[in-house]
């Protein structure tokens, strides 16, 4: 409850900071400061200190799990306003309600992360996604990203009716909102149950770009501004995965035999789908836009799996894939040439960047020692243990292989081949906090278990 | 002095990677090769003190076992036993030889040439020594990421993709063996990653069925048996000859050593089972590589071919399960490390001089360089298995269990023998005898310190060719240990 609250003030906040001063370096340091108090109040609650004891008559309840995700998004978002924050000064001039929106989408994330009524899920996922009809469209003299936008609205709306049309459904059929009262998976299932799962499926897939309801992510992600887009593919996409496997869990878990075979296929699906496509990509942005849609499909594992491994290792996967996608999200924004070619030899005029870009990507690809690598092994157990199906885990593991193609390709323009310089700036301060993401992701690779510990108190 | 918690498993592994930290970290060129050497000489130290130690007495200096992920149930856990000793000794004499070989080579970005250097031999010696399944994935995998680094950054014109190659097979090849890693892991009663677990794992034949691919396409890759080989020519070919070296002396052993120490005693019956299709693909494997090799016009492609003939014959040997060809195997992992070392070497003091590999460019070198002749036709001799040389031990000793195993396999196997004496014959022939012609015309003799690299490999050769005592001590209880595993089972 404290997050929830505390983002929507503090997006008003942020709005009237717009107003008091022009001045974009004070917005940052108002956001940065936003986010640390975010920080600290969702750890307080966590450690059992709730500030608003207000009643939401059980459509809200706050796990530790759901508390320690919460902090994990939010420390992405800390990291992601300090490398990317003043970048997105270059966006447009309305910097202070840039961060106000994304405050907005914060307190969607925290209600998506707590609902146990399907009318939270409705607005939680709502609150999340409003606003990043907005960012996606901040560039607006900018054709590209009016058709992000444009698409990004018509699509997102297109699915949330389809989730409010499977919300009616399983009202109609059972007569409650609250996920736990559904009682489902006891005596026969009628249709309506069946049509209710499937359309929340589908709109849950929208959300989080499964194939094949996938189209609208590339095409967003590159149109949109790209500071926008690394926090549109890692913490919103994060959320919405915690959202969908909450949602199957409490509400779906014990029919879970009757739709697993559903969430198989558009897992396997994905992984190839957003593997293959990437392969063929000539802009590393594009590239990156395919990459999060095959993450997505190993993300999709833990919905299929609904189990406790599953839900540890997704949020080993959130803050891995989230870290190191915003790593390279940071370093791509400053880089003028977003293919391939303009990576050439980077590592020999910037070399601490090629580094630690290299870092992470063997992290998106998954290799040891890194924390990518602990994401897909949960994944991977989670399945296993499963049992059922072992296809799939043969499908994700060949995938994996695919994704060291793309990612490889960076690290070789960088370290391989010969090129100019990029002549990109980047200032000693942003180059630290780099270092720190990338000596996370490091850690996290070598010993996940400070992360997990929370979650098992 | 020695205690427990300075133990040589655990040194084995620390001072390669805290030197390959420090090369890092160095500016200058010739400050970097001096501690590179240093380095790796230490390792080798260490190596050597450990083997005063081998007996049970000293158990706690041989096996450690750190807490590390204690919730996922998966510990440090190493161990220096009759056949990782064999292996870690060979990585520790390789590295000091390699830096010995290639001192006058000159690198750009010397400092990381030689971290990864170091960083590579750390992977290995983890390898060979972890005694956790999934510290063994780690090591596996760190193994091979400074290679890739190695292989693409210093080498031929089509040394990006050769190395690429490379790296996509190899991992793909160690996902399906995470995936059974994990599997097993699922199924031990005790949640645990320990060897000793695994080992403890009743697994039914059908399961030992899929998961003996699972695991063995990994190693295959890695080895390679045929048709899994194809990324071996290339990549050693574009590599620079250090890396060459590295790969086809030491790294193709991490398969070889990874079937005795994983997949043989995990999976017996599928070994039973599969065994016919395994063998019958490696022979066919050195009749192909034999074939090739004969054909070869470059002296790395040659080279190259003529040690995929060589593991074909190991991974033969070993699916005899037979206890003598598995000594045999065990020793000939050492000996066709050093024999290769030692052919690279040569080939890299030839294309120093001359600039040329082609074997029809290069001719009468034995007039310039007598010396150099001598020395390389003993080591090739060794390398066709001649008795009194290293390699003629474990190769009987494999072909006699392959003989046992089935007289069909036995005399299509010794028919590569023939070959490789045709090949490398042809080879010496060539190279070094018949006239010089301008290539050769100006080609000096050795110096000092290649005779003395080149006479250690020599002096090796003929030492375990004529006294295989103390390695047969180290191995056989290795054996023994093995048999006892597998008929438990």
């Amino acid at each position: 409850m404290n997050a929830i609250i505390l983002s929507a003030i503090w997006g008003v906040v942020m709005m009237y900071t717009g107003v008091v001063t022009r001045k974009k370096s004070i917005s940052r340091i108002v956001a940065i400061v936003g986010i640390l108090l975010l920080i600290t109040v969702n750890w307080l609650e966590y450690a059992g200190v709730p500030f608003f004891n207000i009643h939401s008559a059980g459509m809200l309840s706050f796990s530790s799990f759901g508390l320690v995700f919460n902090l994990v998004l939010f420390v992405c978002t800390l990291f992601y306003f300090l490398l990317s924050g003043s970048d997105m000064e270059d966006v447009g001039d309305n910097v202070a309600d840039y961060f106000a929106l994304i405050f907005f989408v914060l307190c969607g994330t925290a209600i998506a992360t707590s609902f146990s009524s399907l009318l939270m899920l409705f607005l939680g996922i709502e609150i999340m996604t409003i606003p990043l009809y907005i960012l996606a469209a901040s560039d607006k003299r900018n054709l590209k990203s009016n058709e992000a936008a444009l698409k990004y609205f018509l699509m997102g709306t297109f699915s949330t009716g389809l989730m409010l049309m499977g919300i009616a459904f399983l009202y109609g059929a059972t007569g409650t909102f609250y996920t736990e009262g559904l009682n489902l998976g006891f005596g026969k299932i009628s249709p309506m149950i069946m049509a209710g799962i499937v359309l929340l499926m589908i709109s849950m897939s929208f959300k989080v770009s499964a194939v094949p309801f996938h189209f609208w992510t590339p095409d967003v992600y590159d149109g949109s501004p790209t500071v926008f887009t690394s926090f549109m593919a890692t913490i919103v996409k994060a959320a919405a995965f915690m959202a969908f496997l909450r949602l199957f869990e409490n509400a779906f878990g014990k029919m879970h035999t009757q739709w697993q075979l559903m969430i198989a296929i558009i897992a396997a699906a994905t992984m190839i789908v957003g593997n293959l496509t990437a392969v063929f990509q000539q802009s590393v942005k594009r590239m990156l836009a395919y990459s999060s849609i095959a993450q997505a499909g190993f993300m999709l594992l833990a919905v299929f799996a609904l189990n406790n491994t599953g839900k540890q290792g997704l949020v080993v996967y959130a803050a891995a894939y989230s870290l190191a996608t915003i790593g390279v999200f940071a370093v791509l924004i400053k880089m003028k040439d977003f293919t391939f070619e303009g990576f050439n030899g980077l590592a020999k005029y910037q070399p601490l960047l090629a580094a630690l870009l290299t870092v992470f990507l063997l992290s998106l690809a998954g290799i040891p020692l890194t924390a990518g690598f602990f994401a897909k092994y949960y994944m991977l157990v989670a399945a296993l243990k499963n049992g059922n199906m072992f296809w799939l885990v043969i499908v994700g593991v060949l995938c994996a292989a695919i994704s060291v193609y793309y990612y490889f390709r960076v690290i070789q323009a960088m370290y391989f081949k010969e090129g100019n310089d990029p002549e990109i700036s980047v200032s000693e301060s942003f180059k630290t906090i780099l270092l720190v993401v990338g000596i996370l992701v490091v850690l996290l690779g070598i010993h996940p278990d400070w992360l997990l510990h929370m979650l098992n108190d | 002095m020695l205690s427990a918690f300075d133990n040589f498993p655990a040194l084995l592994i620390w001072f390669p990677l805290i030197g390959g930290v420090i090369a890092f970290l160095l500016k200058q060129e010739s400050s970097v090769k001096t501690w590179a050497m240093f380095s790796s000489i230490m390792t080798l130290v260490v190596m050597g003190v450990s083997l005063l130690y081998t007996d049970p007495k000293h158990y706690l200096l041989n096996q450690v076992s750190y807490f590390w992920l204690k919730d996922l149930g998966s510990s440090f856990g190493l161990l220096l036993d009759g056949m990782s000793r064999i292996l870690c000794l060979l990585t520790a004499i390789s590295f000091p030889l390699i830096f010995a070989a290639t001192w006058n080579t000159n690198y750009k970005n010397t400092n990381s040439f030689y971290g990864l250097m170091l960083l590579t031999q750390c992977g290995l010696m983890g390898v060979f020594l972890a005694t956790d399944a999934l510290v063994f994935y780690f090591f596996w995998e760190l193994a091979l990421i400074p290679v890739y680094f190695l292989a693409s950054q210093w080498g031929g014109e089509k040394r990006i993709q050769a190395a690429f190659k490379f790296f996509i097979y190899t991992f793909a090849g160690s996902l399906l063996m995470l995936i059974g890693i994990l599997y097993i892991y699922l199924k031990t009663a005790d949640q645990s990653f320990s060897l000793f677990s695994f080992y403890n794992t009743v697994l039914s034949t059908k399961e030992q069925g899929w998961l003996f691919w699972l695991f063995f396409i990994a190693f295959a890759i890695k080895m390679p048996i045929f048709p899994f080989h194809t990324w071996q020519p290339d990549a050693y070919e574009q590599s620079t000859t250090a890396v060459t070296m590295v790969l086809s002396g030491v790294m193709v052993k991490m398969g070889v050593f990874a079937l005795i120490r994983w997949l043989i005693p995990l999976f017996p019956d599928a070994v039973k089972n599969y065994a016919n299709i395994v063998i019958g693909l490696s022979v066919v494997g050195m009749i192909y590589a034999s074939c090739i090799a004969m054909v070869q016009n470059d002296l790395k492609r040659l080279v190259a071919y003529s040690s995929i003939a060589h593991i074909g014959l190991m991974s033969a040997a070993i699916f005899t399960l037979q206890p003598d060809a598995m000594q045999g195997v065990m020793i000939q992992m050492f000996n066709h490390g050093i024999n290769i070392i030692g052919l690279w070497i040569v080939v890299e003091l030839i294309e120093q001089q001359t600039g040329v590999r082609k074997i029809s460019e290069l001719g009468g070198v034995a007039q310039k360089a007598p010396i150099l002749a001598i020395m390389l036709v003993v080591i090739a001799l060794a390398n066709i298995a001649l008795p009194l040389t290293n390699a003629f031990v474990g190769e009987f000793l494999m072909f006699s269990g392959l003989f046992r195993f089935n007289a069909w396999y036995a005399a299509v196997a010794g028919l590569s023998i023939i070959l490789a004496a045709v090949y490398t014959l042809n080879m010496i022939k060539n190279v070094f005898y018949g006239n010089t012609n301008q290539v050769t015309e100006k080609f000096r003799e050795i110096t000092i310190d290649q005779r003395v690299i080149l006479a250690v490999i020599v002096v090796l050769v003929f030492m375990v060719g004529v006294f295989p005592g103390p390695m047969f001590q180290l191995v056989e209880q290795a054996t023994d240990v093995l048999f006892k595993r597998i008929s438990a089972k």
